[in-house]
């Protein structure tokens, strides 16, 4: 069985090459290949799902060596995998959701010319992410990561011709190599103290390491997971990375790339539970960032930009889970899970409204759709009851649970986080039933499409026609069937995950597992959710759903207008990052000529210039040698007079 | 005898002040004399002072070797070579390296007063004397010593001076690489040559000089350069006395013309 | 008279044939300083052995006089076959170690 785990990676990676070096004969049928490809890696995903849930909890963890990577004395680093239940768990969310996109990526991406390379990007991402969750150490944990990492770069920049879409692409490949950053700082100290970077060595040894250590490691890995998955004070990234092909924002953006980071968190448990400190710290950034992506999602007129704020949001969940030991880790691989059902299935909703209105993607200039779209606002509806939590969906049981988690945490910690989880559920609903109204609810908005030359389409191949007002429709069945799957997981996945706690159970031999007790009690922080739920809605019902909604944005508050500007994350990296790093290599630069190349230059002048004049005592003559070597010999013997105290 | 004794007598006394300033006048004379022959004989007188001076210090094994080895056969070596590299080449002693003689005598002077200066502060007031340990004999001792406590000095010194003899060998030897050429290949080749066929022309013959290094004189009076030796000739010890001929002829001339022209006063007055 | 006065005249000795070495150019001529300055040192060390009442210094000044020998027959061969090339005995022709 073990030797079927190779092949998981092994066959999204095959298509990537095939894709990529097959050329302009694949432009026809390369789109299948890659769907089917990564339909394979899922099959025998299933199949070794199959065989794991057939043996005993202690004897599912399957380990196959491919070979030695690195054989250097002192230093072993093999290619090596190891499939436990959290690495099942990702390869089924990634391998799954990752083929329903690629089937909904062939009806999205129909017109463009480039489809064929798009799908190699993609099966490329999917080989790197199951990479990174299979491998069995860290280093091949971090070629996983970096191959993440560039398959985001491509994807994002798939449309190249857009400099806004090159633009984020270099923003998210830098912004995430502060991250990547933290992870090779991270192994390099695992290494130094533990002389190894394989899991199991190293997560079994952490007993004997001080906690100072653990804590410089556990807030490395915390960076790196802050790159990977969009955490304060690295999210800057993720919101314009919605440049890039909706299938890409669905898959990347909120099903699996995101996730790494939770991923590492978890995986790393051991370091973070002998860790107080960081693992507080972590608790801390996914309570930040849940906060600040909530807000972000309100502000955003842009459904994509919502929907991304909202990842971001989630994703917080998920870090603040992971924050909280071995109470959360748990529920946060569970909120993983049901959150790339839903956000999945939003994504590809939104993408679907976008195929329809024309590449619109102004919220503002949709309302109404939900009689020309059904299918997709049945699936978008469910998604958006799943993610606020709405009693009985999924992502009410995974959330409630983290709320509870949060207060569980206990002291005055667990009531500030599990206050925040419970206004992060609030703020949800709010701008999740903001979104729905303005989209599908509401009269018509809609605006000519624009004329071409003035705005730059989005996705060139979708057909324009400048001046007349889009005609809505539902999308191919390509685009439907993966939403409608996405949608049952969004509705079904959470109660199942929770059913007898088969989740927590399933995932307790690798993560372990303790029951929080939170101090108000288990029913009331449920009914607190609901009611902030509740809130929520009725808010933003309040707000948008009566009144009339403007096309053009008011001006708002204060608040609002630094929400639409990403709460001014980028002006805060402009003036932190690149003003004082501008002025940092400027007076590094003033340093180097001056100083440095000072002292160098001015050292080899005059180096340069007394051996110019030494070397006129170096004339040839031996009798100028013997003068001074004479006066020498009388220095010196004046010397050894002077030291007898002459 | 006194030199045995730790201090020195008044003898030893006259006889140090005398010979030393003739010894310090040796030295001096070495390093100023023009010739290098001169210098050679200088240190010769020189090192015979310092022979006297061994011997006086109680050292006369080492007085004897003095002399036979350093004064007879190292500086007969000199000699030699001296006579090899030309007796009567005469250095220039003026300077041509830049402040060369100013470094010099400043080294020199420092050097000097520093070294007496030690001496003098070291106060050497207490000398044993050899009386002690001359008393078996002086050559004796020295075996002794030589061939026990120094016998890997004395051979390591065997060895040096054999490699230095071989040394000197293969410094100096030069192998014939080709065979010498015949008198009959000589004479082929100065006529395919044709630059000097007949033989060269002898020295000059002179009343008061007959020897190889004066050349002999064309008949405009020149002096023949090719008539003496090539090596003379590099070394620039030819004697050109063509000059002192000529004059020697204006002079006979002079004369004649007056005994002449006497002659012819003479006569007219006799008319 | 203290005997100390040969050691005054041995560094007399010395320091007349170093100066010796550095004015004159003849390297014959340098060579027979050279011989001087080891006379100089022979001087001491006789002076020494008589001071110290044994016979070591005069085995080091026999010593000297051994060595002083072999350098002179490489020196001198050395300036024969440099005069032979060069024809000249010159030390300041040889200066071609220079930049």
């Amino acid at each position: 069985m073990e030797n079927l785990i190779a092949l998981l990676v092994a066959a999204p990676l095959l298509g990537a090459a095939v894709l990529l070096c097959g050329g302009r004969r694949l432009d026809k049928t390369g789109h299948w290949l890659g769907t089917l490809l990564a339909a394979v890696s899922f099959g025998i995903g299933a199949v070794l799902f199959a065989d794991m849930l057939g043996k005993g909890a202690e004897d599912r963890a399957l380990h196959q060596k491919l070979f030695s990577w690195i054989p250097v004395e002192g230093f072993q680093a093999d290619v090596a995998f190891q499939l436990d239940q959290l690495s099942m768990t990702f390869v089924l969310l990634i391998s799954g959701v990752g083929t329903l996109i690629h089937l909904y990526s062939v009806g999205y991406m129909e017109h463009d010319e480039r489809r064929r390379r798009f799908f190699g990007y993609l099966n490329l991402f999917l080989a790197a992410m199951l990479l990174l969750v299979l491998a069995d150490n860290y280093l091949l944990l971090y070629v996983g990561w970096e191959g993440v990492g560039l398959a985001s770069y491509l994807l994002i920049g798939f449309w190249q011709h857009k400099p806004s879409a090159a633009t984020a692409a270099k923003k998210a490949f830098l912004v995430n190599r502060v991250g990547d950053m933290g992870l090779s700082i991270a192994i390099m100290l695992m290494f130094t103290t533990f002389g190894t970077f394989a899991f199991g060595p190293v997560l079994s040894s952490v007993g004997e390491t001080s906690e100072g250590t653990l804590t410089a490691i556990g807030l490395m890995l915390l960076l790196a997971a802050c790159g990977k998955s969009a955490q304060v004070p690295l999210q800057s990234w993720l919101g314009d990375a919605m440049e890039g092909p909706t299938p890409v924002s669905a898959l990347i953006h909120a099903a699996t790339m995101v996730t790494a980071g939770v991923y590492l968190i978890v995986r790393s448990g051991a370091i973070f539970n002998a860790s107080p400190d960081a693992q507080l710290v972590v608790a801390i950034v996914g309570a930040v960032t849940l906060l600040f992506g909530a807000i972000v999602g309100c502000a955003k007129d842009d459904i994509k930009k919502a929907l991304a704020g909202s990842t971001m949001s989630q994703i917080g969940y998920m870090v603040l889970a992971a924050g909280l030991g071995p109470i959360g880790y748990a529920f946060a691989i569970m909120h993983l899970v049901t959150h790339g059902f839903f956000k999945a299935g939003l994504f590809l909703g939104a993408g679907s409204v976008m195929h329809a209105m024309n590449d619109e993607v102004d919220m503002r200039k949709y309302g109404g759709l939900r009689r020309y779209m059904p299918v997709t606002f049945a699936t978008f509806g469910l998604g958006y009851l799943a993610i606020i939590g709405f009693p009985g969906l999924s992502g009410f049981w995974s959330k409630d649970k983290i709320i509870e988690a949060a207060f569980a945490k206990g002291g005055t910690e667990g009531w500030i986080l599990g206050g925040v989880a419970l206004l992060g559920a609030a703020i949800t609903a709010f701008y999740m039933t903001r979104v729905m109204l303005m989209t599908f609810f509401g009269e018509k908005r809609w605006q000519p499409a624009p004329d071409a030359d003035t705005a730059p389409s989005a996705e060139p191949a979708a057909e324009h026609r400048a001046g007349e007002l889009p005609h809505p429709h539902e999308s191919p069945k390509t685009m439907t069937i993966p939403m409608i799957v996405l949608a049952f997981g969004s509705v079904f996945a959470g109660g199942l995950f929770s059913l007898n706690e088969s989740f927590v159970k399933w995932l307790e031999p690798v993560t372990s597992f303790e029951h929080g007790h939170p101090p108000i009690g288990a029913a009331a922080v449920t009914g607190a959710t609901v009611v902030a739920l509740i809130a929520g809605v009725g808010i933003a019902y309040a707000m948008y759903g009566r009144r009339p909604v403007p096309v053009v944005a008011p001006r708002g508050s204060v608040l609002t207008r630094a929400a639409r500007r990403d709460l001014l994350q980028d002006d805060f990296n402009h003036v932190v990052l690149v003003r004082g790093g501008e002025h940092l290599t400027r007076s590094l630069v003033y340093v180097d000529h001056s100083l440095v190349d000072g002292v160098v230059n001015g050292t080899a002048a005059s180096v340069g210039g007394l051996s110019g004049r030494l070397r006129k005592l170096q004339n040839g003559y031996a009798r100028s040698y013997a003068v001074s070597m004479f006066g020498g010999t009388a220095v010196l013997i004046a010397a050894t007079l002077l030291m007898r105290g002459v | 005898m006194s030199a045995l004794a730790a201090a020195a007598s008044t003898g030893e006394a006259v006889q140090f002040w005398v010979l030393g300033t003739i010894a310090v006048i040796g030295a001096l004379c070495t390093i100023l004399m023009k010739k290098a022959v001169h210098s050679a004989l200088c240190l010769a007188g020189t090192m015979i002072v310092l022979a006297v001076f061994y011997l006086a210090n109680g050292a006369y094994f080492l007085g004897v070797v003095q002399v036979v080895v350093y004064t007879g056969a190292i500086m007969m070596l000199f000699l030699f070579v001296v006579m090899l590299v030309g007796v009567t080449a005469a250095d220039s002693l003026k300077e041509t390296l830049k402040g060369q003689r100013w470094l010099a005598v400043l080294c020199g002077l420092g050097f000097g007063i520093l070294l007496i200066s030690g001496i003098r502060h070291a106060q050497l007031n207490h000398f044993n004397g050899l009386g002690r340990v001359n008393a078996g004999g002086q050559v004796e001792g020295l075996a002794e010593l030589i061939f026990t406590k120094y016998v890997f000095a004395f051979e390591i010194t065997g060895a040096l001076l054999i490699t230095a003899a071989v040394g000197a060998m293969v410094l100096t030897h030069r192998e014939r690489t080709e065979r010498a050429a015949t008198q009959r290949e000589l004479a082929e080749r100065r006529v395919r040559e044709g630059v000097q066929l007949p033989p060269l022309p002898a020295p000059g013959v002179y009343a008061r000089h007959n020897a190889v290094d004066v050349p002999g004189l064309l008949p405009d009076g020149t002096p023949a350069e090719l008539s003496v030796s090539r090596t003379l000739r590099a070394r620039g010890q030819v004697r050109d006395v063509s000059g002192q001929a000529l004059e020697d002829l204006k002079a006979l001339e002079q004369a004649s013309a007056e005994r002449l022209g006497r002659d012819n006063s003479r006569e007219e007055a006799s008319k | 008279m203290n005997p100390v006065n040969y050691l005054y005249l041995a560094a007399l000795l010395f320091t007349i044939g170093a100066a010796g070495v550095l004015i004159r150019r003849n390297a014959i001529v340098l060579f027979m300083c050279v011989e001087l300055m080891l006379n100089a040192c022979n001087l001491a060390f006789v002076t020494f052995s008589r001071m110290h009442g044994n016979l070591d210094g005069q085995i080091i000044a026999f010593f000297t006089m051994v060595v002083a020998a072999a350098e002179v027959v490489v020196g001198l061969a050395i300036i024969v076959s440099l005069f032979r090339t060069r024809h000249s005995a010159s030390v300041d022709d040889a200066s071609l170690m220079k930049l």
